[in-house]
């Protein structure tokens, strides 16, 4: 059999697999009767039929004629790497990450950071004009969210306020 | 007239310098996430969720509303100077607006979409207003069985309406509803599929899911196609008004998007994305006077009538989410989440439990439109600025927002983990071609599904046959197995898929 729509054959395993792994994780906990449900009934109930929908999804992936095959394509790895290393990096500089035993950096270390390496997402990156950003972000934020609306974080780095 | 003295309490509050203030944010970013493509109400809302726990729950909402009907009227400005459309709902004014725009007449064609939003927008906020009560008195009829009937009823008419794939489309909402159990059950006090991590026992927070599918997976797809080059009409912009001709044509075209955009609201799954596609189709329909320009090059009735639906089916889209407590869409979704963080159960009881809220929020939306119509005609040219702005400028600065959101909503930074996660998943949706916005409806009533089915169950001892025996619910039921059947139909289907490819 040949596989006639691409994104339609990996969602399909996607499906399957997500519901077999709730259903299956249901198993773990009491699972009860209609008049009685336990914890596991609606998940083994919505695990299995996502399951069910899957292998249908599979089925039409290899049956149903598409024009063009509908591939999934390139991944975009260059922008996703970049954005979510952004959004990581981010959250170890505003919290830290005590298991290492680095320190907070705060809020602004942080903007500044995530604005470097999200920016390496895009096709140009200008150091000049990243800076500006980030400093225009840093600002705002601060006046946004410190001044404003009053939230309490970590403006800056543990080191220098002690 | 209780109509009326409704509406006075709303405008009461709606009216007051604070309120006001927020209404005004809310359009104003509302407008100018609609002229800017790439970033949409949904992804605007989940980013703003976590600011507005420090307001009062009035305001934070009437801000969050401005922000759905403002896009309305800005994603028409671009879809007409820059054949982009900036919201999905503004796909078809797309077509005739840019032809208008390069006939020289940008001026009327952003008139009759501002106009017609204007008088779309005053008529939702009176339907929504009238329909209220009514079916608030209906909603409190209904039992666990016609509450889970009708989750199935308003999930499945989401899926039927929107584009794409059925069968991949419910399948998304499964995946949704699945995700929305993860945490601590609430009769058992287990802690399903938690894998011991503290943190997942609260639930996945739902601004994560949000953000990281919406937010992220749109930016990296965004990101993943090179910089298009586009022409942009702005020095052309002059002789706002329209022409007398112009009027007559408009007129009867701004009354049937209304009408129709307000019934299409109403229905699960609907909302101005539908109402918009579905009354352009209408539009086109209806004969043309001898000597009119065709649809397609430039008929101001073909912008008349979507702004006109989507502006209505946007306000009257809060009639379910306001009476029922069920979002019929994924930005109703989201104003579940607002509701919910400020300890308001969405349902029928809001209105009598808080009155001021409910009016308010109501008479807002007229307030607003009336809001947008300034901001969007006279100060046309500060939008039009705005479409220079680079995306390499913005999309850090949305990641931005995104990441501050979330951590902000905890004060943990494993939600910062957990975005990432998430957006890594919608990019993958996107590139599987699954629509993301059913997973979050599903995501939201997870929990709610699985409450009412466990009461209905444990009324009817474990009798399944409770869901079709009792009248509403297999009416409601009834509905939504016709509907699926209604798409499923070959002709249907057809069209459904060429209504979409006009896209």
């Amino acid at each position: 059999m040949k596989i006639k729509s691409q994104q339609d054959f990996y969602s399909g395993v996607m499906f399957i697999a997500v519901g077999v792994a709730f259903a299956w994780g249901a198993t773990t906990y009491n699972i009860g009767e209609g008049a009685r449900m336990g914890p596991g009934y609606f998940p083994m109930m919505l695990g299995i039929l996502l399951a069910g929908l899957g292998l249908f999804i599979l089925f039409e992936s290899m049956v149903v004629e598409t024009e063009d095959g509908e591939p999934i394509g390139k991944w975009a790895w260059k922008p996703l790497g970049f954005i979510i290393a952004a959004n990581l990096l981010f959250g170890v500089l505003l919290g830290g990450l005590p298991s290492i035993g680095l320190p907070a950096m705060g809020m602004i270390v942080a903007i500044y950071g995530l604005t470097f390496v999200s920016s390496l997402a895009g096709d140009k990156f200008l150091l000049k004009e990243n800076i500006v950003l980030a400093t225009v972000l840093a600002i705002g934020s601060y006046l946004a969210f410190i001044v404003l609306l009053k939230l309490q974080l970590q403006v800056w780095p543990t080191f220098i306020t002690g | 007239m209780d109509l009326i003295s409704n509406l006075a309490i709303g405008f009461g509050v709606a009216v007051t310098p604070l309120n006001l203030l927020y209404c005004f944010i809310g359009c104003m970013l509302g407008t100018l996430i609609g002229v800017l493509p790439g970033i949409g109400p949904v992804a605007t809302i989940a980013m703003l969720l976590p600011a507005t726990y420090a307001l009062p729950p009035v305001s934070a909402l009437i801000m969050l509303a401005g922000i759905y009907y403002g896009a309305q009227y800005g994603g028409s400005t671009t879809a007409i100077l820059v054949n982009l459309p900036g919201e999905s709902s503004s796909v078809v004014t797309c077509i005739d607006g840019y032809q208008m725009a390069r006939q020289g007449r940008a001026g009327p064609a952003l008139a009759a979409a501002g106009l017609g939003s204007f008088f779309a927008g005053c008529v939702g906020t009176l339907i929504l207003a009238a329909f209220a009560v009514p079916l608030t008195e209906v909603a409190f009829k209904f039992g666990p069985a016609e509450y889970f009937s009708l989750m199935i009823l308003g999930l499945i008419g989401a899926v039927v309406l929107a584009s794409g794939s059925l069968i991949k489309a419910i399948a998304m909402i499964i995946l949704g509803l699945l995700l929305g159990l993860v945490g601590t059950d609430v009769n058992s006090g287990v802690a399903r599929y938690s894998f011991d991590i503290p943190e997942l026992t609260d639930g996945i927070g739902f601004v994560v899911v949000a953000m990281g599918v919406f937010g992220y997976g749109e930016i990296i797809s965004n990101l993943s196609v090179p910089e298009e080059h586009r022409e942009v009409f702005t020095a052309k912009v002059q002789g706002l008004w329209p022409t007398k001709e112009d009027f007559k044509a408009m007129a009867p075209a701004v009354l049937r998007g209304t009408t129709l955009g307000s019934m299409l609201g109403i229905l699960p799954g609907g909302g101005a994305l539908l109402a918009s596609f579905a009354s352009y189709a209408f539009e086109k329909k209806i004969q043309s006077k001898p000597g009119e320009v065709p649809f397609g090059k430039g008929n101001i009735r073909g912008v008349a009538a979507p702004e006109s639906a989507n502006n209505a089916g946007a306000q009257t889209s809060f009639i379910p989410l306001l009476t029922l407590g069920i979002p019929p869409n994924a930005v109703m979704a989201l104003m579940v989440g607002a509701m919910t963080i400020h300890n308001i159960q969405p349902g029928p009881q809001v209105m009598t439990s808080n009155p001021q809220l409910f009016w308010g929020l109501i008479a807002s939306m007229w307030v607003g439109n009336l809001m947008l119509v300034v901001l969007n005609l006279p100060l046309i040219g500060m939008w039009i600025k705005l479409l220079t702005v680079p995306y390499r400028w913005l999309f850090p600065a949305i990641v931005l927002f995104c990441a501050m959101g979330v951590y902000s909503t905890n004060n943990n930074t494993f939600d910062v983990w957990l975005v990432g996660a998430f957006g890594f998943i919608g990019y993958l949706f996107i590139k599987l071609g699954c629509e993301p916005a059913p997973l979050l409806l599903g995501f939201i009533l997870g929990p709610m599904m699985e409450e009412n089915l466990r009461r209905a169950l444990l009324l009817s001892r474990g009798d399944w046959s409770v869901l079709v025996t009792r009248p509403l619910s297999a009416g409601l039921l009834a509905a939504a197995g016709l509907l699926v059947v209604i798409v499923a139909l070959p002709s249907i289907k057809a069209k459904r898929e060429e209504a979409f490819v006009e896209e």
